[in-house]
C-alpha cells in the first residue's frame, strides 16, 4: 500500500476508539516536539537523563550493548551501532533509504485499528529500525530508548525489528520520563520480523511517571524455526496502559514466549496480555505473566489460538493482591482442530500467612519475610535471555519491591 | 532452658491444651508421644509462637525469658528452630535462598547441602513438589544452617523411605549433639557434658527411636501431658497396650 492510501485509511480511524481499555482523548496531548540536539556520545547525556534511562534499563556506559538509539520526545538524538551486522537506523530516515522496508511497514498491524494506529501514521514523530542481518549473532543487546522529557506531549512512534534468517538479536527497550515530567501519552507501534531459524528476544521495560498513558500496539511473525522472546515489564505508576501484542507462529517449529511482570499502583488502569496464533506444525507458545495490585486494577490477559494439529501452547497469570486493587486474569484457549495441546493456569489471591510465619520462624520480620515472597512471585525464569537483560528485569524488581513495601 | 508452665492454649473456642508443664534443660532431649489430634503439633507451634494458637494462662519461658508473647521471629533469632512436618512451599524462593537467610549471615550452603544429600534441591523452589523425604530433607538442611539452641521436630519420619531414614536420624542426632562417639581428645563423658542443644521430638510411629537417643518421654493425650517416663519404656508400653494406659497414668498423677 501507498504512503498516500495508508494516511487515506488512518484518517478514517482519526476518532475511531479502541476495543480495549478506556478512551483517551488525544487532543488534549501536543504533538509539537521541542527541538533536540543531537548528541554524539552517550556520556555526554545530562546525569538527571541518564539515571532516568538507567532505571529503564538504558545503561549510558554501552560495554555491555551492541549498539543504541535514543529519542527525546519527537526527536532521535543518538543512533549508533557497535558490531557488525546490526542495523539501526530511525525509521524516517530508514523508509527513504530502503525501498524493501515497505514489505515490512503496517504489514502486521491494520493502521485503521484505532485512532492511535491512525495517529502514529498521521502524525509519525520517529522510531527505530532495528534489524540483524542474515547469519548475525548480535550477542550484546541493542538498546533503545524513548524518553519523554516534554509535560503533555503525545509521543508518536514506529519501530521495526527484523531479525533475518539465521541471526540473533537482543534488544532492550526503555521507555522513560524525565524526572520533571508527569503527564503525557506514548503511542508506539512495533513489528517484529524473525526469519526462519533467527532468535530474537526483545525487553521491554517501562519506567513512566504518574499521569502518562501508553498505547503500545505490536505484532509479530516467526518463521520456521525461530524463537521470539517477548518480555514486558512494568511495575511503576502509570495512569493508564493498554496493549495486547499479537503474534503468529507461521512456520515449522516457530516458538514464542510472552514474559510479563506487571505493578498496578493506586489509580492506575493496566489492560496488558498478549495473544499467540499456532498456525504451522510442531509450533510451541508460552504466555507467563505475574501481576501485582498495589492499589491499581490490573487486566491480565492471554490467549493461545492453536489451528493445526500438534500445537502446543501453555499460559500461565498468577495475581497478587497486596494492598487492595483488582486483578481480572482472563486466560483463552481456542483449539480450532483436533491434536492441539494446550493448557492454562490462573491464580489471582493475597500472600499466604502461612509462608510469612514459615519464613518468619527462620528469623526473618514480617516485612523481610512478605518482600521475599514478592520478589520470589516476581521471579521468572526466562530460558535463553542473556545474562545483561536478567540483569535489568532483576533490578526492575528489585526496584518495584521498594516501592511495594 | 525451656520451661513451660500450666499453660493452656485455645484455636477459636476448643481447647488443644490443658495444663501443660514441660521443663527441657540445656543438653536435653525429650520426645513426645500422642496419637493424632493429641495436641503434639500444637504445642510444638505455640512453643513457636504461632498466634493462631492463644495462649489463654501460663507462661512459657526461653532462656530465662518470658517468651509467651513473643512474635515468631523473635523467638527464632533467640535460639528456637522447627523442623515442619508439612512446610508451605513457596514459589519463586530457591532452596539455596531459603538455606542462606537461616543462616543469617552466610554460610556454605553447598558443603551443608551435600551431608544431607540436598545439592541437586538447591537451584528448585523451595518445597515445590518435593516428596514427604525431600522436605524432611530440606528441613533439616534449613536446621544446620541457622543452629537453633532448642529444636522442635514435628514428626521428623513420617514420609522418608527406609533408604533415607538413617541419614535423617543421624542428622538429628547431629544436630541435637547426640553423637557419643568419643575421639582422642574428648571422653563420651565430655562429649555428654559439652552437650547444650536441647530438642523436642514429636513422633508416632516412634521410629525415630532407633536412632535418636532420648533422655526424656512423655504422652500427650487429649491435651494433657501424662506418663513421663523413659522413652523407650513408653514406646513399649504404647505398642503394647496402646495409648488407653496413658490416659489412666494422666488422670491418677
Amino acid at each position: 500500500m501507498r504512503i498516500r492510501d495508508l494516511d487515506d485509511k488512518a484518517r478514517s480511524a482519526r476518532q475511531k476508539a479502541a476495543d480495549l481499555g478506556p478512551d483517551i482523548d488525544l487532543d488534549s496531548y501536543t504533538i509539537e516536539s521541542p527541538p533536540h540536539e543531537a548528541i554524539s556520545d552517550l556520556a555526554r547525556l545530562s546525569d538527571g537523563d541518564k539515571e532516568r534511562m538507567l532505571l529503564a534499563g538504558i545503561e549510558s556506559d554501552t560495554g555491555e550493548r551492541s549498539g543504541s538509539y535514543i529519542q527525546k520526545d519527537g526527536v532521535p538524538v543518538f543512533t549508533a551501532s557497535l558490531q557488525e551486522g546490526l542495523e539501526i537506523v530511525p525509521i524516517r530516515e530508514a523508509l527513504e533509504k530502503f525501498d524493501w522496508l515497505a514489505d515490512y511497514y503496517w504489514k502486521l498491524i491494520d493502521v485503521d485499528t484505532d485512532k492511535y494506529t491512525a495517529r502514529a501514521r498521521l502524525d509519525l514523530h520517529n522510531g527505530y529500525l532495528i534489524r540483524a542481518l542474515p547469519g548475525a549473532r548480535i550477542t550484546f543487546p541493542a538498546q533503545a530508548c524513548m524518553y519523554l522529557e516534554k509535560d503533555g506531549f503525545s509521543q508518536n512512534v514506529h519501530n521495526i525489528i527484523i531479525a533475518e534468517e539465521g541471526s540473533e538479536l537482543h534488544v532492550i527497550t526503555g521507555c522513560a520520563t524525565a524526572a520533571h515530567v508527569s503527564s503525557g501519552i506514548h503511542v508506539g507501534i512495533s513489528e517484529f520480523y524473525v526469519k526462519k531459524n533467527a532468535k530474537l528476544s526483545f525487553t521491554m521495560i517501562h519506567h513512566w511517571a504518574e499521569d502518562v498513558a501508553v498505547r503500545p500496539r505490536s505484532a509479530g511473525i516467526v518463521e520456521e524455526g525461530g524463537l521470539f522472546l517477548n518480555n514486558y515489564i512494568c511495575m511503576k505508576p502509570v495512569k493508564s496502559l493498554q496493549t495486547y501484542p499479537r503474534t503468529s507462529l507461521v512456520g515449522k517449529g516457530a516458538v514464542a514466549r510472552f514474559y510479563s511482570l506487571l505493578v498496578g499502583s493506586p489509580g492506575g488502569e493496566l489492560d496488558a496480555g498478549g495473544g499467540i496464533d499456532l498456525k504451522a506444525e510442531d509450533t510451541r507458545a508460552e504466555i507467563i505473566s505475574r501481576a501485582i495490585s498495589n492499589g491499581g486494577n490490573i487486566l491480565a490477559r492471554g490467549d493461545l489460538v492453536g489451528e493445526v494439529p500438534g500445537a502446543r501452547g501453555h499460559l500461565e497469570c498468577r495475581g497478587l493482591i497486596l494492598n487492595q486493587g483488582m486483578i481480572h486474569a482472563i486466560p483463552e484457549l481456542v483449539g480450532k482442530v483436533d491434536g492441539v495441546e494446550m493448557s492454562h493456569e490462573a491464580a489471582v489471591g493475597k500472600i499466604a500467612q502461612e509462608e510469612i510465619f514459615y519464613l518468619m520462624s527462620r528469623g526473618l520480620t514480617e516485612d523481610e519475610a512478605t518482600a521475599t515472597i514478592v520478589r520470589g512471585f516476581l521471579s521468572v525464569d526466562i530460558p535463553g535471555l542473556p545474562a545483561p537483560l536478567q540483569k535489568e528485569i532483576d533490578r526492575a524488581v528489585d526496584m518495584s519491591r521498594e516501592d511495594l513495601l | 532452658m525451656l520451661v513451660i508452665e500450666d499453660l493452656q492454649v485455645m484455636m477459636g473456642d476448643k481447647e488443644l491444651l490443658k495444663h501443660i508443664d514441660l521443663e527441657i534443660r540445656p543438653g536435653e532431649t525429650h520426645i513426645l508421644f500422642g496419637p493424632n489430634g493429641s495436641g503434639k503439633t500444637s504445642l510444638i507451634m505455640t512453643i513457636m509462637g504461632y498466634p493462631q494458637y492463644r495462649v489463654t494462662y501460663g507462661k512459657i519461658y526461653f532462656k530465662g525469658e518470658d517468651i509467651t508473647n513473643m512474635p515468631i521471629d523473635e523467638r527464632a533469632r533467640l535460639g528456637i528452630g522447627m523442623s515442619y512436618q508439612r512446610p508451605p512451599s513457596i514459589k519463586g524462593l530457591k532452596t539455596r535462598h531459603m538455606v542462606e537467610i537461616c543462616a543469617g549471615d552466610g554460610a556454605d550452603v553447598d558443603s551443608l547441602a551435600g551431608r544431607i544429600n540436598m545439592n541437586s534441591f538447591l537451584d528448585r523452589d523451595i518445597n515445590v513438589g518435593f516428596s514427604g523425604g525431600e522436605i524432611k530433607r530440606s528441613e533439616l538442611l534449613q536446621l544446620m544452617a541457622q543452629k537453633p539452641d532448642l529444636l522442635l521436630f514435628d514428626e521428623p519420619e513420617s514420609g522418608v523411605d527406609l533408604e533415607n531414614i538413617v541419614l535423617i536420624g543421624n542428622m538429628i542426632n547431629e544436630l541435637l549433639e547426640r553423637d557419643n562417639t568419643p575421639t582422642k581428645d574428648k571422653s563420651v563423658k565430655e562429649i555428654k557434658k559439652a552437650r547444650s542443644r536441647m530438642g523436642l521430638v514429636i513422633t508416632h510411629t516412634g521410629f525415630i527411636l532407633d536412632y535418636v537417643t532420648a533422655d526424656q518421654g512423655q504422652v500427650l493425650y487429649d491435651g494433657v501431658l501424662a506418663c513421663k517416663s523413659n522413652p523407650v519404656e513408653i514406646f513399649k508400653q504404647i505398642k503394647s497396650v496402646g495409648y488407653e494406659e496413658c490416659v489412666r497414668c494422666g488422670s491418677e498423677t
